[in-house]
């Protein structure tokens, strides 16, 4: 499989990268570049093979239900570009 | 040599022993560090330095040791990749993303070592976010490998992406590092540096506050210059984390104990699907000299056969970009790091990973952005994971048939030059893992140690590979490799 151009364009909009057209172009040969090398994986028969979910095999831990951490709103948001009173900052989203 | 040289030449258990003695203190050593980064800076390792807060931790250290009170890491100079959160210091995973980044917590990895009396010189440089197998893809530029081939001055790359924590240990600018593995990043510049790294069973040591690169790869490990070091530095970074739901629960093992016992009787299998097509000479008797020399410590040698390592390195470049680019989906200017503003919140978010993210990091969120697109998730994601499946099952059953660990390269050539791969393909670059990235596809414990200079006089390093959770094994075997190699430390240029 490859990609074309407005698939990679899509992709870097899913991904919210923003990218130019020459990007857009290197960036198309090298995934193709990748995805020319993974294609072997298709001479695999995995028919009847589950796929892998952890490579150890362990109970998924539980814990008790109760609040163990927090409180302490400025913490959190100290590395924030902007941050105003305990709240995260960003550009307007609803009108 | 100067008494400082003399100090920063200890290994970890000479340390821990000169200063029960009372030989120098803990204060002392680090101050001789101190004046070994300042001096290698054109190395360009640490990012960070941090001597005013290794040298508090120093002084509390002599008081320990004062009291008669040494832990078992006490007044050890330690350098941290910059990939694990260190409170009030420095975390960026080497990205601009991460701009200004200074964690309020600190990783349990390094939180263990400070437990048990480590000293903390800086933090290490590495490939943006662990992506790379050179670190040239660093924000803060290119490490130099501080080896060099004979009669040469061409920079070399020191590996990646603990291409930092590496090139810091052999350099002798710390007396061991924290690192992080994914699909090579412990090994690889293990191997090109002349140091020893283990990556431990997926597991071992808690993910929390390690920056996130692929989850369910990820793994934290020591770079050290000799086995029994790396033993004393997984031991203690090693925990069950009730913070970390895949940190497995069992005891960390003594695993300084192991160091030294005999391999007598334990079956070493020789994957054949690893004679790779192209395999330098020197890489096949390197190889050679490794099983010589494990048999001649009385081990059992076996052929064995893993006949899926070949889809091991295409199955890891659908895994691990897809898994990055879940995780690094967090980083939009919002709650931390670089913030670029646009004409709406979406723009800002756009330009804001635009100018954070580097160009291979880039990229592998896009090929994973990809293969978890509707309509491709089963093709790609589902198919490598089920291949996944088939690589530890390799494994499995070897294991199953008595084999305790697997001798193999650790890297398919020596250090190459920096900026020498600049014209490759992606392709070309990720071969460098062709060894190491089967280990983390099976969540397996695999060490990589130096077994001795191509004719260049640069190093060479073999990969052991063991049964989960059986790092004991790793290191009886790795130091029987070390006695019979010898350790191997660079000409000083810098």
């Amino acid at each position: 499989m490859s990609v074309d151009i407005a698939t990679v364009k899509r992709v870097a909009r899913l991904a919210r990268i923003a990218i130019s057209e020459e990007e857009a172009v290197s960036f198309q040969s090298e995934l193709n570049a990748i995805l020319g090398f993974v294609e072997q994986l298709n001479e695999v028969d995995v028919a009847n093979v589950e796929p892998l979910s952890s490579v150890v095999a362990q109970r998924m831990k539980m814990r008790d239900d109760v609040v163990t951490d927090g409180f302490y709103p400025d913490k959190v948001v100290a590395n924030a570009p902007a941050a105003d009173d305990g709240f995260f900052m960003v550009p307007k989203v609803i009108e | 040599m100067t008494r400082a040289d003399d100090l920063t030449a200890l290994s970890i258990a000479e340390i821990r022993d000169g200063l029960a003695a009372r030989s120098f203190s803990a204060v002392e050593l680090t101050k001789a560090y101190v004046a070994a980064i300042e001096a290698a800076r054109p190395l360009n390792a640490y990012i960070v330095e941090t001597p005013e807060k290794a040298l508090a931790m120093a002084e509390a250290s002599d008081a320990r040791l004062a009291a008669g009170e040494q832990r078992p890491l006490e007044g050890v100079p330690i350098g941290v990749k910059d990939l694990f959160a260190t409170e009030g210091v420095h975390t960026q995973a080497a990205s601009n993303v991460l701009s200004a980044f200074k964690p309020t917590y600190e990783s349990t990895v390094t939180a263990n070592l400070w437990a048990d009396g480590a000293v903390m010189l800086g933090k290490l440089n590495m490939d943006e976010f662990a992506m790379g197998s050179s670190n040239e893809t660093s924000y803060y530029g290119p490490v130099t490998n501080p080896w060099r081939k004979e009669g040469s001055n061409l920079p070399l790359v020191p590996g990646g992406s603990s291409g930092g924590s590496a090139a810091a240990v052999a350099a002798r600018l710390c007396a061991g590092a924290t690192a992080t593995d994914t699909g090579g990043s412990i090994r690889q510049p293990a191997a090109f540096t002349g140091t020893v790294g283990i990556k431990p069973t997926y597991g071992r040591c808690s993910r929390w506050g390690i920056v996130a690169f692929a989850s369910s790869l990820d793994q934290a490990g020591p770079i050290a210059r000799n086995v029994r070091d790396a033993a004393i530095l997984l031991k203690s970074m090693a925990s069950v984390d009730p913070k970390d739901t895949t940190s497995v629960d069992l005891p960390v093992g003594d695993y300084e104990a192991s160091v030294g016992q005999s391999v007598k009787g334990l079956r070493i299998g020789i994957p054949r699907e690893y004679r790779i097509e192209g395999m330098p000479a020197e890489i096949e008797a390197l190889w050679q000299h490794g099983i010589d020399w494990l048999k001649a410590a009385g081990a059992e040698i076996v052929d064995i056969s893993l006949p899926h390592t070949k889809y091991a390195l295409p199955a890891y470049y659908i895994v691990a970009p897809a898994e990055a680019s879940s995780n690094l989906a967090r980083y939009d200017g919002v709650r931390y790091g670089l913030r670029v503003p646009g004409d709406d919140i979406v723009s800002m978010y756009e330009n804001s990973r635009a100018a954070g993210f580097g160009r291979e990091v880039k990229r592998r969120i896009l090929i994973g952005t990809y293969v978890l697109s509707a309509g491709y998730y089963d093709a790609y994601y589902v198919r490598a994971q089920k291949i996944r499946t088939l690589i530890k099952n390799d494994f499995d059953i070897a294991f199953a048939a008595g084999v305790d660990a697997v001798l193999t390269p650790a890297t398919p050539s020596a250090a190459f030059g920096l900026a020498e791969m600049a014209m490759a393909s992606p392709v070309e670059m990720y071969l460098n893992d062709v060894f190491t990235v089967t280990v983390n596809m099976a969540g397996l414990p695999g060490i990589a140690v130096p077994g001795g200079l191509d004719k260049n006089g640069l190093p060479l390093g073999l990969q052991l590979i063991g049964r989960p959770f059986e790092e004991e094994t790793l290191f009886r075997l790795g130091h029987v490799i070390e006695d019979a190699a010898g350790t191997f430390s660079p000409a000083r240029w810098w």
